[in-house]
């Protein structure tokens, strides 16, 4: 008697494990989650062109957890000592679930003294951002930070 | 969106020469994503500010360009170094002929 029951069980464990599975398959669903992912390489491929970008230096600043994308307060702030040999040119903001994925670009020069900016931006959706920095010396460096929102912007009907 | 609108500047009003200063500037507007439809079904046209530059004695120190990413009201704080006395002059300008100016002075020592 006991052994059946174990039986029923472990096959009852297999079919809850295909339907986990399965659940998965839908909530991944590469049609869905890849059409924005392909604008917001476009637009950083856009800044960067054929040039290497790498990882460090620009720091994001997000919340984490965001109720209302409509006004989401974002930090940006690059690593440079900024004088007139080394600076940081242009820095721009992508974020990936958005329906345009730019956000803004700033133009610094090395009289501004810092690189550091704070604006409010629109979220349409949980995301990752990513900020991009141009130095002086013509390299990218790359920065970015995720984040979930939980009332998306610009989908509401006036 | 009107031709122009409400702006305002917040900066430190004197400065010691070379120190680094933040400058907040704000301008009153919809900032209209153009991804909006209203409740008949119609798009609702792009209507953004899609620059903002800041010079310093008529010299250009800041600029930015916006996207419809940016919320309401846009908001940006940066920084500029305090080199002389004299006028910073900020300009928005947008979609549909929008433009405001703002000035401030700061008196450097």
């Amino acid at each position: 008697m006991k052994n059946i029951i174990h039986h029923h069980r472990r096959q009852w464990l297999k079919q809850a494990q295909g339907l986990g599975l399965l659940a998965f398959g839908f909530l991944t669903n590469p049609l869905v989650s890849f059409a924005k992912k392909a604008d917001a390489d476009e637009a950083i491929k856009k800044i960067v062109g054929g040039a290497a970008m790498r990882e460090g230096k620009v720091t994001l600043t997000i919340p984490p957890l965001v109720e209302n994308g409509n006004l989401v307060v974002l930090k940006v702030s690059v690593d440079s000592p900024m004088t007139a040999n080394d600076y940081v040119k242009t820095i721009h903001v992508i974020a990936e679930g958005n329906p345009l994925p730019n956000i803004f670009t700033v133009y610094l020069t090395p009289r501004s003294g810092t690189a550091n900016i704070t604006t409010r931006v629109r979220l349409a959706d949980s995301q990752k951002v990513c900020a991009i920095a141009q130095m002086s010396n013509g390299s990218f460096w790359q920065g970015s930070a995720e984040t979930l929102v939980t009332l998306s912007a610009c989908t509401e009907i006036v | 969106m009107s031709k122009t609108s409400r702006t305002s500047i917040t900066m430190p009003a004197t400065a010691k020469k070379d120190s680094i200063i933040e400058i907040r500037a704000i301008a009153q507007h919809d900032m209209e994503s153009g991804f909006r439809y209203t409740e008949g079904g119609k798009l609702i046209p792009r209507d953004i500010i899609r620059t903002f530059t800041c010079t310093y004695n008529n010299v250009e120190v800041f600029k930015a360009d916006f996207y419809s990413g940016i919320g309401a009201n846009p908001l940006i704080i940066f920084t500029t170094i305090a080199v002389e006395s004299g006028t910073l002059e900020f300009r928005w300008a947008g979609d549909d002929g929008y433009e405001a100016v703002n000035q401030s002075h700061i008196t450097v020592s």
